[in-house]
Formats: C-alpha cells, structure tokens, sequence
C-alpha cells in the first residue's frame, strides 16, 4: 500500500516537474527572455590588493588614517558612520588626546539638551560618543539628496558582495555611459539626478562621483601623492575597518587556534592508536 | 538492551557507589557511552558524525545562551544590538560567529549524519524508530536555523521571514490567517522578533530532549555498522569506551580545526552580505535567498512554475518542498531489500553516488543561484530525479538487485582471510 502510494506520489511530481520543464524550454525557445541592462553592462569589483588579505594579513594604520581624513572630509558630508565610536579611532593608531581633537573638531556635531531649556541642541562630540550623522533624520537626508538616501557606511565593507573592492570599484568606476547602452537600452540612461556606474547593481546610482581630482584632499607628508585611486584605495581601506574592527584579534585568535588544534589533533590520533593497537595487533 | 556480554558498571571508589545506590546516573553514563554499550568494531569515520552532531549542538547552546544575554529581541534595536556585540562585548565577535558558523558545521555534520543513515540502510529494521526520531531531529533544527537566521534584523533576515512564512499562505482558504498568526500582523514586525526569539531558545532544548529519545531506540538494538551484518559474538564488539571515544576524540578535533578555520579566517564565507544592511520593509533584496543548507529545499519549492489543474504551481512547490523531507519518514518501507549495507548492493550503490549525490548537489547550486530560465530548468530535471529516486527506483531496485553475499560476521570482515587485514573495513 505504501509502496503504490509512493509510486503515483512520486510519478505525480517527477511527471509534473519534466512537463513544466518542457513548457519552460519551449516558451524559451519561442520567446526567450530579453536581456537585460544590467545582464550586460553590470561589471563585477576589480581586483585589488590590500596589506589586510590572507590568513596573516593587518591593517596598515597610515593607510587607516589617511582614509578616515577622506571620510571626515568627503564622505561624511552625506554619509553617517552610527556604529563607530571616537574612542575606536585609537585602534588606529591616534592617542587619547589625538583622539580627542578628533571628536571636538569632527564637521558635525552631536545631538543634546540645552540643560537650561530643556529644547534640542547640539554639542562637540566627545571621545565616547558615537560618529554623529550629517543629517538629524532620514527626512533631512532625502531633502538633501533628490530624495535620495545617502546609506550608513559603517558596514559597507560586509554588505556588498567583493567588500572594499567593490567599494574601490564603484568610487573609481564613474564614467560616461558607453553609446551602446543608449542604442540598446535607453530606459536605462542615467537621468537627470543619477550618475553612470557600471560597478553598481543597476547601473545608476544618486550620488555624484565624490573622489574627483588628484590633490582633492591634502595628505601628509610622507603619504602617497593623493590620486584618485590612490584615495579609493585608502578609503576603502578605512570602511574595513570600519566594518571589522576586531579583524587583526580575529586573525591572532585563529593562528593560536589552528596551532593549539593541530597539536590536539596530533594528540588524538595518538590516543586512538594506542587505544586501538591490540584490536589491530589481532589481525 | 545491550547484548549479554556488556561490561557491568562496579564502582570502586566509595562515593561513586554512594551515587549509584542513591541514583544510579553514573551507570548510566555508563552503559549510554562508556564502557558498558557493546559496539560493533568495523565501524568507519562515518560513525563520528552522530557524536559530532551533539558536539555542535553544545557549542550552540552555550554560545548561543551567553549571545542571548547582550542581544536585544526588539525590532528597532536588534540590529545594533548585534553590532554592539560584534564591536563592545568583550570577544563578542567570537561568539556570534562562532554561533553563525556553528549552524554551518551543525548542518555538515547532520547531512554526513544523514547520507552514512542513507547508504549503509540504518533506516532499516530494528532501526527504523532511531531514523524517524533523527528526521524530526532534522526538522526541528532547520526551524530552529530559521528563526535564529531572522533575529539580526537583517534584510535576508527579513524578507527570508516574509518567504517562509508566506509558503504557509500558500494553503487554500485558511493559509493567509495562518500567516498572519504565525507572524502576530500581516508581515514581519516586532511580534514576529520576539516570538522567533523565544522559540529559538526553547527549541534546541527540545531538540536535546529528541536526541536522548534518539540515542535510547538506538541503544535497544544497538550501533549497526558498515557491513550491516548484526552482531553475532563477543568478538564483533568493542566496547564504546575506550575504543570509540578515542576515535572519537579524532574526529572531534578535526571538526574544531574545520570550525576554527571558518571562525576566524572565513567568518562571513557562508553568510549572504544582505544581511549587514538593517532590514527595510519597503526594499525587496535582488536575489532573496537563504542560507546553503536549505538552498536544495528551496530550489525544489521554485522548480514548480505551471499550475495543475486547479492546484497553484506555489502551493505544488510548498508541498513537494515538504514531501522532500517528509517521504524520508517512509524509507524503511520504500527500500525494502533484506541487505542493508549499500557495500553489497551494487545497483543501489550507483544510483547511490550517481544518481542522488549529483541531484542534491545540483539543487543546491541552483537552490544559491538567481533563479534563471537556465536554472528553473535545471532544478526542474534534478527535483524530478529526487523524488523518482526515492519512491519509484528505490522500491524497484531492492526488488530486482542481485545483491553480494555478505559476510558471515563482522568479524570475518574485519580479519577477512588474509593474515595481517587491519581493523578498518574495505573501503
């Protein structure tokens, strides 16, 4: 009974799976689906290198530095940076009082009470607050914008497939859109407030090229001469960082681990051996 | 329960004795998994996985409870709740992805738990009660990986919510109520959080309470083993303790070296970066997908796309979705062949590895992928392929199959005829 039961059970639904598969190869054939513009203009991240990659890789803390100069002084005109701290900024290389300044100079300011009225205000941030956001709300962020909402930074790294490559790609990957794109798909043109990127998901995005000119930002001495990829590359960088702050105790932890754990398997492998030696000794 | 032979528990040491009068735990133990359960001894690294299944069922629960105590179970919070873990908890980072990544090797080890289950027939009598307990195992761990897959409050956290629960909408009539019962409003919101979070702790205690049922209908017949000849003699058995938690002990290490690798130089290999952005109910992700140990479910639940009759093509996929799982339940009817192991079954054994293997693999591409014409098609041919391996050329095959001869104890297979065979069984 069970048996001719899984039979026209299974029948039904492997039966009805090969005829929805013909149906679908047939409708492919008569009317395949068209491309799209995304299909064929969207790249994937270019490849890039940083001192972070591989098992024993580390953040380069002139690197760090140089790309929270470009967030502090591009980026965070538009874009928040809520689940850092000031305080984290030491991890980079900065003493207290470094880091101090840091938050008393930083472009914006954090929200507080007037403790006399008691009516909203803002004050200098200090080392223990959070980064404050350019915009007090996403209202103010969409007014700004062309309603368009610029997102937090703060994870970027980790929620976009390549991570800070792809970050790298899209600040270095504004062009003018290729003359095929408009023959082909003419919907797809940036319009009057988006901008041509082939490295985002599709196509266009709102914001403007931010990293333009060589020398757009002025870096210390002893830095690398501020190209624009140059700045990318740094900034990006920074958003790891940002992302995965405890990245460099990850990698320590595994090292020790993965040793501990060789040695212990070494151990048990031994143990088993031993256990087992009489059980074998009888063959 | 047990064979005759079984060392006794004797106590030596007075406070041990003490114990065992007043409760007799230790002998327990004893007999559960230490010196006192016979094991036949030809069983392969295979037989680790169902230790290591409890191993990592341990290191979830214990990460997972201390998680518990910095995370917040509130829609507006849960989010940076979670990144205040990763950044301010002292080893925070640690813990959660050892959590994440835990459900990962949780489900490895299961599905190598599973497929030994499968080809060696441990599904067959006197077992069959050991296979059912361990697939309501299965089930409660994939809803268990669901709900804690949504308290980020990621994007894949929600929209994965929003799918799931909405193959509950896919039952005529009273589907929509039910969805919206489950999620406590008409998507998921805070409601839906907190309850996905108290059921998320409650269930992998019920899952422990399974896994004892599981290995009590185990220990009445006893371990089967790779030749799938029962044991005959004194000779066939070991007893657990030392012999196979020192084999054990191996395995185990090796599953931590795997773990600590992903842990902490992959972390977020496995994982889909959609659900580092805070989830918005007003932007659907691109590709909803979730995470690889239901890909080859999900890809059978998107192979249905033309409606029978009167029958939705949804409502076909939610339930062939489920009858993928649920017709395991009716193996021991289905495989019918007196031979158990797929050793001496040579026409099982390649439909075995070149049939069902392939298939699941191929589901689970597809069940990742962007569902493509190219790739519907694909999942269509592999889906049909599953079921008619299970419930037509399985039941066939144990009718037609000239099987090998077995051997005649576990032992001769063991020692064989040539002087100087190890213990380790062919293959």
């Amino acid at each position: 009974m069970i048996r001719i039961g899984a039979f026209l059970v299974g029948l039904f639904f492997s039966g009805w799976l090969l005829i929805s598969a013909a149906m679908g190869a047939f409708a492919f054939v008569t009317s395949p689906t068209a491309p799209t513009a995304e299909h064929e203009f969207h790249k994937t991240p270019k490849a890039v290198e940083y001192s972070f990659d591989g098992p024993a890789g580390k953040f380069d803390r002139a690197q760090l530095q140089r790309g929270l100069q470009i967030f502090r002084e591009v980026c965070s005109a538009c874009h928040s940076l809520k689940y850092v701290s000031f305080r984290d900024f030491k991890a980079l290389g900065y003493n207290d009082g470094q880091v101090k300044t840091i938050a008393q100079t930083w472009p914006t300011e954090t929200p507080s009470i007037n403790p006399e009225t008691g009516e909203a205000a803002t004050r200098k941030p200090t080392p223990a607050d959070k980064v404050p956001s350019p915009y007090p709300n996403e209202v103010a962020a969409r007014a700004a914008n062309n309603n368009a909402l610029p997102p937090d930074l703060s994870l970027m790294a980790k929620a976009r497939h390549g991570g800070p490559a792809y970050i790298y790609s899209l600040l270095t990957g504004y062009q003018a859109p290729p003359a095929e794109l408009k023959e082909k798909f003419p919907a797809s043109m940036p319009g009057k407030t988006t901008h041509y990127n082939p490295y985002f998901a599709n196509l266009n995005l709102a914001m403007p090229a931010p990293l333009t000119t060589e020398g757009q930002v002025t870096y210390g001495e002893g830095a690398p001469k501020p190209t624009v990829d140059q700045m990318a590359k740094d900034v990006s960088a920074f958003l790891t960082w940002t992302a995965e702050p405890k990245l460099e105790n990850r990698k320590r932890a595994g090292t020790a681990a993965v040793i501990f754990l060789l040695i212990f398997l070494g151990l048990c492998v031994g143990a088993y051996k031993n256990v087992w030696a009489d059980k074998k000794a009888h063959a | 329960m047990s064979f005759p032979w079984a060392n006794e528990y004797k106590p030596s040491n007075p406070l041990m004795r003490y114990l065992d009068e007043k409760l007799p735990l230790p002998r327990f133990v004893y007999n559960a998994v230490g010196a006192g359960y016979p094991v036949p001894r030809n069983l392969n690294y295979f037989w680790n996985f169902g230790v290591l299944a409890g191993v990592a069922l341990m290191v979830q629960i214990v990460t997972g409870v201390v998680l518990a105590m910095h995370f917040a179970a509130e829609s507006t919070v849960a989010f940076s709740s979670v990144e205040h873990i990763m950044r301010d908890v002292n080893a925070g980072w640690f813990l959660r992805y050892a959590h994440a990544n835990g459900a990962s090797m949780f489900f490895i080890v299961v599905y190598i738990h599973i497929f030994r289950g499968l080809f060696y027939g441990s599904y067959k009598p006197p077992r069959e009660m050991v296979w059912h307990l361990g697939l309501v195992i299965f089930l409660l761990m994939m809803a268990t990986a669901f709900m804690g897959y949504v308290l980020p409050w990621g994007q894949m956290s929600f929209w994965g919510a929003k799918v799931i629960t909405g193959l509950f909408g896919a039952i005529p009539l009273v589907g929509e109520p039910i969805q919206t019962w489950l999620l406590g409003g008409f998507a998921p919101d805070n409601a839906a959080l907190n309850r996905f979070f108290s059921l998320h702790f409650l269930l992998p205690f019920v899952i422990l309470g399974v896994i004892i049922l599981h290995v009590w209908a185990l220990h009445i017949p006893g371990s089967s083993n790779p030749t799938g000849v029962e044991v005959k003699s004194e000779q066939d058995t070991v007893p657990f303790h030392p012999y196979y938690t020192a084999k054990d002990g191996v395995g185990v290490a090796a599953f931590f070296l795997l773990f600590a690798l992903l842990v902490f130089f992959g972390p977020n290999f496995l994982g889909e970066p959609d659900n580092y952005i805070p989830a918005n109910p007003l932007a659907t992700p691109a590709n909803i997908v979730p995470e690889w140990y239901f890909w080859p479910f999900y890809a059978i639940l998107r192979a249905f796309t033309v409606d029978f009759l009167f029958i939705p093509a949804k409502l076909l996929g939610v339930l062939a979705m489920f009858a993928a799982i649920l017709l395991l339940f009716f193996l021991p009817w289905l495989d019918t062949s007196a031979v158990r192991s797929g050793h001496y079954r040579p026409l099982f054994r390649k439909f075995f590895w070149f049939g069902l293997i392939p298939t699941i693999a191929i589901l689970g591409y597809c069940g990742g992928s962007h569902a493509t014409d190219g790739i519907v098609l694909v999942s269509q041919f592999a889906a049909a392929y599953y079921f008619a391996h299970f419930l037509i050329i399985l039941p066939i095959i144990s009718r037609v199959e000239t099987t090998k001869p077995l051997p005649t104890s576990i032992t001769e297979a063991v020692l064989g005829t040539a002087p100087g065979a190890t213990l380790q069984p062919a293959e």
